[in-house]
């Protein structure tokens, strides 16, 4: 697949979907979007940039390992959970803080916290299993 | 009333994915595998009641949602279970890609490796 | 504008929500699970260094028996505990709930993990390592707890596939043929198991509106019985084929041999065990009726998987396809206990699952000690290692009579409890069945080892089939592998001469199963939530 109009449209393709994903994680909160979602669109832009120029410089251009962000993923959404640990409240009880810069209030909470460790580990397992197969593909 | 007409269409759902199964070629498993799952979504989503009501989501400025609304619960298991199924069908495939560049096999027959098709008899004296 | 969560607040709160805080006690029951994935998740990210990996792991192993022996004490003292998590009530939020059944076999679980770790020490493969074993071990550790903790029926799915992912990556973390060959058979029979278990779930929650398993202890009974029965048929179904009891045990003998030893005794402590359990927790605790309707099937289940499954054992050459079959004939007994309906018989089942899961996973860690001795896989090309081996040879004879029950181990005390338990509801055959169990596994298993360690030098010396995966330990990894082993034996014989404790937590056990409103008082549901109504 490494045709020439394919490789040049690559890189501004992943781009866009990743900053697109990046929309959908964080938009996910109260309306259509989130963490799973926002993950697969990374992933697939990810194989598409795979595809293009080989699974070797996708590996070299991600600077992490998939599977080790699919771990971080994990660990943050577990942890997210354990900050009700000091406030007496169950596991996993939505803690909620605001943030003033400027006129904007911007809200911090851990449902978010989970939901960026869910959009790591799903970038980091899909993107492995999609390089997986690609690289599959290339041995042949 | 929908519920009625969704019956037929889970039962051809789940017909076609236990014909797809029981074939011999792992990637026709694979369809069937995943005809399967999208079945059983759409049994529970069937047994959450098909309404007309409306999502259930709080307007802007209310406290509860208005009416009637959809059961969420249904939706939020379908989600998990799509997400899960996902999750090991691609490793499925992972898999039976692997298998059929080792062993070079699609057909089930022909993976005799862990169980020998002839095995051999347990040692009868000592 | 206010935020949803702030909104709630003012509803009509003390039906949904906690208002009490949350005491350090309770949250026991979350941080094994939370901890095993954090930890898995950690060494995910870390999985390339090779040293820190094991001291980490070990670490987190240990932390994790440590929560749930103190959580073991408090349940034996004050009755089930629970959380719920989110701060919502059940059955709104997933329950988190520990009796002494589910916090026993955590404690096993966790307790044959550390053992494996250690043994998987001497006998490391440093590609193993960067594939990921230790993240994926300490995953599988987190689904088994996960399942064995959960109040929950959907969550319990959830802990399902969570082990079922991970056991796919231990399966075939060696990358040899033959474990892709089974990790196909493995993986498309328990795909295919969970979603029976998925289907059932589906119908029970349109039927009885509801997945939490307080809840529905509280309304099951109500529920109309015939889709009842339906739901309870998919039920047993999922779980046999989890348990790998008799017409769909062919996963397991297909699978289990397959991998690193180390892996082996994992998944024979740890996966039929999960099967097991969900079906005592479904069928006894939650839905009586329809398991007195089943029976008849319950006692033809166990009665063929106690004979047909140790039968299997003898026939085999491969010795740890035999000690498949073994931990089949385990499952065996497990479900004569459940298909006698008095404390004696569950008692019985839920102590031998408990047994099982280290008898069996020790039994696998011996086989691989026994397999770098001979280097052989079959049976057929072992023999005459008993002189130099003797220690091996007895832990292998102990397990032996340990898995058929003979006394004084620990196999022993169960399986008393099942026959008394059939003699009690005069169930004859169920009882002959039990005791032929017993006299075929120790055939099949005195015959095993007659032929490692008995018979003399190797008959046609050299295995026709090649074993290039098994390179021979040196002393020290030997001495490592063997002090992990004698551990868990050691623990096998110590609580087989004294069953006491563990006679109480299963008949503990057996009572709050067979009685779950103690399990239900601890979530917090007084009433049932209503049968859903149809929607007009």
């Amino acid at each position: 697949m490494k045709t020439l109009i394919f490789r040049t449209i690559a890189p501004t393709l992943t781009a866009i979907m990743v900053v697109f994903s990046i929309f959908v994680l964080l938009r996910g909160h109260n309306e259509p979007g989130g963490g799973f979602i926002g993950g697969l669109i990374a992933a697939s832009a990810i194989a598409i940039y795979g595809i293009a120029v080989g699974v070797s410089e996708v590996r070299k251009a991600l600077l992490v390992d998939p599977i080790s962000m699919a771990g971080f993923g994990v660990f943050i959404a577990a942890l997210s959970g354990l900050l009700s640990l000091g406030q007496s409240v169950p596991y996993l009880t939505g803690l909620w803080g605001y943030i003033s810069i400027g006129a904007t209030k911007i809200t911090i909470s851990t449902p978010m916290v989970f939901d960026i460790g869910v959009y790591f580990a799903v970038v980091g397992t899909i993107s492995a299993v999609a390089l997986a197969l690609e690289e599959g593909e290339a041995d042949k | 009333m929908t519920e009625m007409l969704m019956a037929p269409f889970i039962g051809m759902f789940f017909a076609s994915a236990v014909y797809l199964i029981l074939s011999k070629s792992v990637i026709r498993m694979l369809l069937g595998i995943t005809i399967l799952g999208n079945g059983v979504n759409l049994l529970i989503f069937t047994m959450g009641r098909v309404t007309r009501e409306i999502p259930p989501i709080v307007p802007a400025g209310l406290k509860q949602p208005v009416g009637d609304i959809a059961n969420p619960l249904p939706q939020a298991l379908i989600l998990t279970a799509i997400v899960i199924g996902f999750a090991l069908f691609t490793f499925l495939l992972v898999l039976g890609y692997r298998a059929y560049q080792e062993l070079d096999a699609d057909n089930t027959d022909n993976m005799r490796l862990a169980e020998p098709a002839n095995p051999p008899q347990p040692p009868l004296n000592y | 504008m206010e935020s949803s969560y702030e909104t709630a607040l003012e509803l009509d709160l003390p039906r949904a929500m906690l208002e009490r805080a949350t005491s350090a006690g309770e949250w026991n029951l979350i941080l094994p699970v939370v901890i095993a994935l954090m930890a898995g998740a950690l060494l995910a990210m870390i999985r390339h260094s090779r040293g820190s990996q094991v001291g980490f792991s070990v670490l987190a192993v240990l932390a994790i028996i440590a929560v749930e022996l103190d959580l073991f004490f408090q349940v034996l003292e004050l009755g089930p505990v629970a959380m719920t998590m989110g701060n919502w009530l059940p059955p709104f939020g997933i329950s988190f709930v520990a009796d002494t059944m589910s916090v026993s076999f955590a404690l096993a679980a966790s307790l044959v993990t550390l053992v494996v770790l250690i043994y998987f020490q001497a006998e490391i493969v440093p590609r193993e390592v960067r594939h990921g074993f230790y993240p994926l071990v300490l995953l599988l550790l987190a689904g088994v707890t996960g399942a064995f903790l959960t109040g929950d029926l959907f969550n319990l799915y959830v802990w399902f596939e969570v082990m079922l992912i991970a056991s796919f990556g231990l399966l075939i973390i060696g990358g040899r043929k033959m474990q892709l060959d089974a990790a196909i058979k493995y993986g498309f029979l328990n795909f295919l198991a969970t979603t029976f278990f998925l289907v059932g779930l589906g119908y029970m929650y349109g039927l009885i509106g509801t997945l939490n398993m307080a809840d529905i202890a509280l309304v099951a009974g109500q529920a109309d019985p015939a889709p009842m029965t339906a739901v309870a048929a998919l039920f047993l179904l999922a779980f046999g084929m989890k348990a790998a009891a008799f017409p769909v045990n062919a996963w397991l003998p297909a699978s289990y041999h397959t991998p690193d030893a180390a892996v082996s005794a994992l998944f024979g402590g740890l996966l039929t065990k999960v099967g097991v359990y969900a079906l005592l927790r479904i069928m006894v605790a939650l839905m009586p009726a329809s398991r007195e309707l089943f029976d008849p099937l319950l006692t033809g289940i166990a009665v063929l998987t106690l004979i047909l499954a140790p039968m299997g054992a003898i026939a085999q050459t491969n010795l740890r396809r035999a000690i498949g079959f073994l931990v089949i004939g385990g499952i065996g007994a497990v479900f004569a206990g459940i298909s006698v309906p008095n404390v004696l018989g569950i008692a019985g089942a839920v102590f031998y699952a408990f047994h099982s899961m280290l008898t069996m996973s020790a039994f696998y860690l011996v086989a691989g000690l026994v397999e770098r001795v001979t280097q052989a896989t079959d049976t057929r090309h072992m023999g005459g290692v008993y002189a130099a081996n003797s220690l091996i040879s007895i832990l292998f004879i102990v397990l032996v009579f340990a898995a058929a029950g003979l006394p004084p181990f620990l196999g022993f005390w169960p399986k008393m409890l099942i026959v008394e338990a059939t003699i009690s509801q005069q169930d004859w055959i169920l009882m002959s069945a039990v005791l032929i169990n017993s006299l075929l596994t120790s055939i099949a298993g005195s015959r095993l080892w007659a032929h490692i360690f008995w018979r003399p030098g190797r008959d046609g010396a050299n295995s026709e089939v090649p074993n290039d995966h098994l390179r021979e330990l040196n002393s020290t990894e030997k001495r490592m592998a063997l002090s992990a082993v004698c551990v868990l034996v050691g623990f096998i014989v110590i609580l087989g001469l004294l069953p006491n404790l563990l006679f109480n937590a299963a008949n503990f056990s057996a009572m709050d199963l067979l009685n779950p409103q103690s399990y239900i008082t601890s979530t917090g549901i007084e009433t049932g939530t209503s049968l859903t109504g149809e929607t007009q």
